[in-house]
């Protein structure tokens, strides 16, 4: 479909890649897009791999199926790369975001196995979110991960609706507010040093 | 102006049984309708509504207690899905002949076995002979439409039948998509307030609900309830006319997409439409052939002649069935569409295809080969396979 980003996450039941989906869905629908945020549900148990998909577009969607050739692929969990193929189907000009605190040659070396042979990025989520907010929450680094290298939403208005929706959503602990923003920032200059286009800084 | 949101169908829905107030909700969970009443429980603990939430020990009592309260004069809504309305299957047929407008959200999932959690309408294509109105769903939006017009169609005095409002598991019911949300005056002026002419509670007027029909008045009671059905056809269009005045979105028994110059068609019902739209729009642009969707909205009363009418001078059509009957012939959308042609001596050659069973997923692509099929029976008027199924493994 014309005008429409398609992204695929995978991840693992209990590790939220469907709240992921679900959050950016809401952040791309408070920017003005049409937004679709959907689970694959298999057997529901924690631990096992599971899909979601986001379509974000500047027109309506109507296409009720799963993703089969996404614009970009979201993995939250580097576990699955040994069992699964996550660039099954991925259009060449993509890429990958991958939840690792691998390198990113050595994830680039894993899915070339599977023959791809385009764009990886890498995010240590664990790291950021440990540092920013002393606890592991994966999806704060995962999300700002998607919008720096796809650029679905520009990232100053990524982070002005992220901000509001912590505002909202952590109204009695404002506490966490500042430090899910700064994974959020963090995340973005992890990624601009890796050349991810929305947030590169220009020379 | 209407409310710009984002919303899964269950939220959809929850959201639409907050509007339209009613009196009891009595449910009991099953995927993937869970959260319908989840969300209306919140409602109610929230303060947001005031609706009497009862927690029955099944399906089957859901239903009842749904009748019961229907019958004592309450506005009254159920929720579920598959085997969960396969335990309320006895209940149904008395909501119907007893004439309650009890308005059930189904969220249509495969019956079992081999189990299974994911989209099909075995559910209720198999209660499709009980005497429910049946209202589908393409999307979200829809979903949340359709149940808005669901009480004023039930409780109107010519109809008072039950009505299922059908949406297509986790497709919708767990997707979250862009929707627009009517204001709630505005939802409370259109809905009414229910105020039967007969009810177990006035003590006016003492009367039995649900007795025994000796031979000598079962046929009647049947004959009442087509009547009903017959009438209920009318009352969709009108209430679809008033719901398109308060939104600006219209409704009818089917949706026609692309079909003025349409030559080849597909008929189906639900959230894969919005795919086949999709299909039929890729198909237009790179190759100008005329392809066009049927998207069946009411199922219950079936819209035969209107039907017949839209597609009798088509040159090919494929209707999709996403459930079996195993019939070892056609499915249940199949058979009623083939006879409306023939009562309409449609010379249009007609296969029936099944589609998505348990939650198959079915693609642009899958649809661009069905239309592809349809232009060769067209031009061979060599059918191959009458009853193909869509996408399985072989």
């Amino acid at each position: 479909m014309k005008n429409t980003v398609e992204i695929r996450w995978h991840g693992r039941g209990g590790q939220g890649a469907k709240t992921a989906a679900l959050l950016l869905a809401d952040v791309a629908f408070k920017t003005g897009k049409h937004v679709q945020g959907f689970p694959e549900y298999g057997p529901e148990r924690m631990g096992a791999p599971i899909t979601a998909y986001n379509r974000i577009s500047e027109d309506p969607i109507t296409i009720h199926s799963n993703i089969y050739e996404p614009d970009y692929v979201v993995v939250v969990d580097d576990s699955l790369l040994a069992g699964i193929d996550v660039t099954q189907g991925l259009k060449k000009q993509g890429a990958v975001i991958v939840n690792t605190e691998q390198t990113k040659e050595e994830i680039a070396a894993k899915l070339r196995r599977h023959g791809w042979k385009g764009s990886v990025y890498t995010v240590d989520a664990r790291k950021i979110s440990l540092e920013a907010l002393g606890r592991y929450y994966p999806n704060s680094p995962m999300l700002a991960a998607v919008v720096a290298v796809s650029g679905v939403v520009t990232p100053a208005e990524f982070l002005k609706e992220m901000k509001d929706s912590f505002a909202h959503k952590f109204a009695k602990k404002p506490e966490v507010i500042e430090g899910n923003m700064k994974a959020l920032e963090m995340t973005f200059e992890a990624l601009a040093e890796d050349g991810a286009k929305s947030v590169k800084k220009s020379a | 102006m209407a409310i710009r949101e984002r919303l899964s169908g269950n939220e959809a829905v929850a959201y639409a049984i907050k509007q339209t107030a009613p009196d009891v909700m009595p449910a009991f969970p099953i995927t993937p309708s869970t959260e319908i009443p989840q969300y209306v429980a919140n409602y109610i603990a929230n303060g947001k509504v005031d609706t009497e939430f009862i927690h029955v020990e099944s399906e089957h009592s859901a239903m009842s207690a749904a009748i019961g309260a229907s019958a004592a004069g309450a506005r009254v809504v159920t929720a579920t899905s598959s085997c969960g309305m396969a335990l309320m299957w006895e209940e149904l047929y008395v909501a119907a002949s007893d004439r309650l407008p009890v308005v059930l959200a189904l969220v249509n999932r495969a019956l079992s076995g081999p189990i299974n959690i994911n989209a099909d309408h075995s559910d209720s294509m198999g209660a499709r002979d009980a005497g429910w109105i049946q209202i589908y769903a393409e999307s979200n939006q829809e979903v949340y439409d359709n149940f808005l017009q669901a009480y004023p169609i039930a409780e109107h005095e010519a109809v008072h039948l039950p009505v299922m409002i059908c949406q297509d598991g986790f497709i919708t019911s767990h997707g979250v998509e862009n929707i627009l949300l009517a204001e709630d005056d505005k939802v409370k002026e259109f809905v009414g307030e229910y105020r039967p002419a007969h009810y177990l509670l006035n003590e006016k007027e003492p009367m039995a609900v649900g007795p025994y029909a000796v031979s000598n008045y079962y046929m009647e009671t049947k004959r009442g309830q087509r009547e009903a059905m017959k009438n209920a056809r009318q009352v969709i269009l009108e209430v679809a006319e008033k719901f398109e005045q308060m939104t600006g979105r219209k409704y009818g028994f089917f949706e026609e997409y692309r079909m003025e110059d349409a030559e080849y068609v597909i008929v189906l019902i639900g959230s894969a439409a919005g795919t086949c739209k999709a299909a039929v729009e890729r198909i237009r642009e790179k190759t100008g052939k005329k392809v066009g969707l049927l998207k069946i909205r009411v199922f219950r009363p079936f819209p035969e002649e209107e039907l017949a009418a839209a597609l009798k001078d088509k040159k090919a059509v494929a209707v999709l069935d996403r459930s079996e009957m195993f019939s070892a012939t056609s499915g249940p959308l199949g058979a009623e569409v083939r006879a409306a042609l023939y009562s309409a001596k449609s010379q249009a050659e007609v296969v029936n295809y099944f589609y998505g069973l348990g939650g198959r997923d079915i693609t642009v692509e899958d649809f661009e080969e069905v239309y592809g099929k349809l232009e060769e029976l067209a031009r061979t008027h060599v059918v191959k396979d009458m009853y193909a199924y869509i996408g399985l493994r072989e």
